[in-house]
């Protein structure tokens, strides 16, 4: 488990102060994959370096299994972070060195015996896939190849946290895929905690079942990755999520004076509902789909619809005070997209 | 025709004992310098500000020290050395004691050469090392030598092809080699046939040392 409290990181430069992390509490249990979300500059970069102290954090505490890692000394420091593995985007491989060399770095470190490591890189080569690989050099290997070495590596040592470092964004679609389902299988298998940032919706989407958002040095919203992202609250949270959502032009309706638009969002069970046509029928007004997306997230369904309502005022407020009573989201739009 | 196969004689047979001074002064003093200059160029990069040992001040004074003896223009430097040579060696000239100037004026450049190639190294792979809890020793010697080792090798194919031109420059104060040759037969003694044949034999030097580093640092680049 890992615990962080009043977590403070100020970088002291010539051109003023940066204040890259303020207040930080986020708490993270074991066998969580929590994903850390936010725009370049928010500051997770920062954040996952403080957990393994490649940062050192100005002012806080973190614990990690109960112990105040921002009080060890430097030996106690290198033994800590022989517990936490950690990936990054550019995959940070020695590169004069080949897989099986490269997996084996960190057990030579800890100066293990050969055998217990010949051993070992074998059965991280298994897991990761790369068997046939074993003697490559990191110039031979694709992307994707390279990402499985680096967690190949990390996970060496048996560490009971694995951080990652954007550690897909250098990747196609497809690879990063395939390196989620990888990440996915070791937290299931191996029952190690995964901490990771990115800037992709996507790829927390995927995987984590927490998520916390940063913003200019703070989490400004946090938890059940389904419920953040069905119902955001905090206005940066919501670009992200919607950001699909509409730049609504005039142009969209023949009359858009008459018209309310809305934006329904529908959770779970409520995704397969008629709830439109429903409408339609009950109250008798014109509904015009303006533009619709499903999406799931951690295999749970939610469903994100803008419409335009058109017809009588009263008829019109009343049915949307019906769907707002179907358990769905319903939120008035203004016409450039931004909400009421 | 008869007076070319002369010359060549004449040349082939006066060849032989500079050339061995050429080799022995550079292949020394190449051999003392990466000694010297691979620790210092080490020392002078993870010394400097946001790497693995950060220490400004000792950062400083090497880089002060680097500084100020490549300034020195080879011919004052052997002069300047002169104090330490004798106390080296014993005298101040002769193909031995060229070891020393030659030494002193590589130094430096073997150590910006090795502080280049350490900086050049991703700063992600460093990070890496850290994050797996290796220890600075560890670090310079699993990770900064061997990654930078392709470049540290071509730096000192061209260390010495320097050295080789340097070692000329002792030679015409009295330390042997080919440089000794081609002042006192060509230049002095007005014999344009040795003076060329040296040159043709500098040339070869440098072209064969170039293409055999450029081959180690092919094996070396993976």
């Amino acid at each position: 488990m890992i615990k962080i409290e009043g977590l403070y990181k100020t970088f002291w430069g010539n051109e003023g102060d940066v204040e890259a992390l303020k207040n930080i509490n986020l708490r993270i249990e074991k066998g969580d994959i929590f994903g850390i979300m936010g725009l370049s500059g928010a500051g997770k970069s920062t954040l996952i370096r403080c957990i393994n102290r490649l940062e050192e954090p100005t002012k806080g505490r973190i614990y990690i299994d109960g112990k105040d890692i921002t009080k060890l000394d430097k030996n106690e420091l290198r033994d800590m972070r022989r517990n936490i593995g950690m990936i990054f985007q550019h995959f940070n491989l020695l590169s004069r060195k080949n897989c099986r060399e490269n997996i084996a770095f960190p057990l030579k470190i800890m100066k293990y015996d050969k055998n217990k490591i010949e051993k070992r890189v074998d059965e991280l080569l298994e897991i990761v896939d790369l068997k046939d690989k074993k003697t490559a050099y990191p110039s031979q290997l694709s992307g994707g190849q390279k990402q499985r070495v680096a967690i190949a590596r990390a996970l060496a040592t048996n560490p009971k946290i694995l951080l990652c470092d954007e550690a897909t964004s250098a990747l196609d679609p497809n690879t990063t895929l395939s390196i989620l389902e990888l990440l996915k299988n070791i937290n299931k298998k191996l029952g190690i905690t995964i901490v990771m940032i990115t800037h992709q919706m996507e790829v927390i989407k995927q995987v984590c079942n927490k998520v916390a958002v940063i913003s200019d040095g703070s989490i400004i919203e946090e938890g059940n990755t389904y419920e953040v992202f069905s119902k955001p609250s905090h206005k940066v949270t919501k670009s992200f999520i919607q950001d699909v959502s509409l730049n609504l032009d005039k142009s969209y309706m023949d009359n858009p004076d008459n018209t309310t638009i809305i934006r329904i969002t529908f959770l779970d069970e409520k995704a397969k509902e008629p709830l439109i046509y429903k409408t339609i029928k009950k109250f008798d007004i014109e509904i015009n789909i303006l533009s619709g997306k499903m999406s799931s997230i951690q295999e749970r369904t939610y469903g994100n619809l803008v419409v335009g309502l058109r017809g009588d005022e009263k008829k019109v407020e009343e049915a949307i005070d019906y769907l707002k009573n179907q358990g769905i989201i319903v939120e008035e739009l203004k016409l450039n997209g931004s909400i009421n | 025709m008869e007076v070319l196969i002369e010359s060549i004689k004449k040349v082939a047979l006066l060849i032989p004992v500079p050339l061995f001074e050429t080799l022995y002064m550079v292949l020394a003093s190449t051999l003392f310098s990466v000694i010297l200059g691979l620790p210092l160029g080490i020392i002078t990069a993870i010394s400097e500000e946001g790497h693995i040992w950060e220490r400004r001040g000792l950062n400083r004074i090497l880089n002060g020290l680097v500084n100020i003896t490549r300034s020195f223009p080879f011919i004052i430097l052997m002069i300047a050395v002169f104090p330490l040579t004798k106390l080296i060696v014993g005298k101040r000239i002769g193909t031995t004691a060229a070891i020393v100037p030659l030494t002193i004026a590589a130094i430096p450049f073997v150590a910006r050469l090795v502080e280049t190639a350490i900086k050049e190294i991703s700063p992600g792979i460093i990070e890496a090392a850290l994050s797996m809890g290796a220890d600075i020793k560890q670090i310079i010697f699993r990770v900064l030598i061997p990654e930078a080792l392709p470049s540290i090798a071509s730096g000192i194919t061209l260390t010495i092809i320097n050295l080789i031109g340097y070692s000329a420059m002792a030679g015409a104060i009295g330390g042997g080699g080919l440089g000794n040759l081609a002042i006192r037969y060509g230049y002095q003694g007005f014999q344009e046939d040795v003076m060329i044949g040296t040159v043709i034999v500098l040339i070869l030097m440098v072209q064969i040392i170039q293409s055999i580093g450029s081959r180690i640092y092919n094996k070396l680049v993976k």
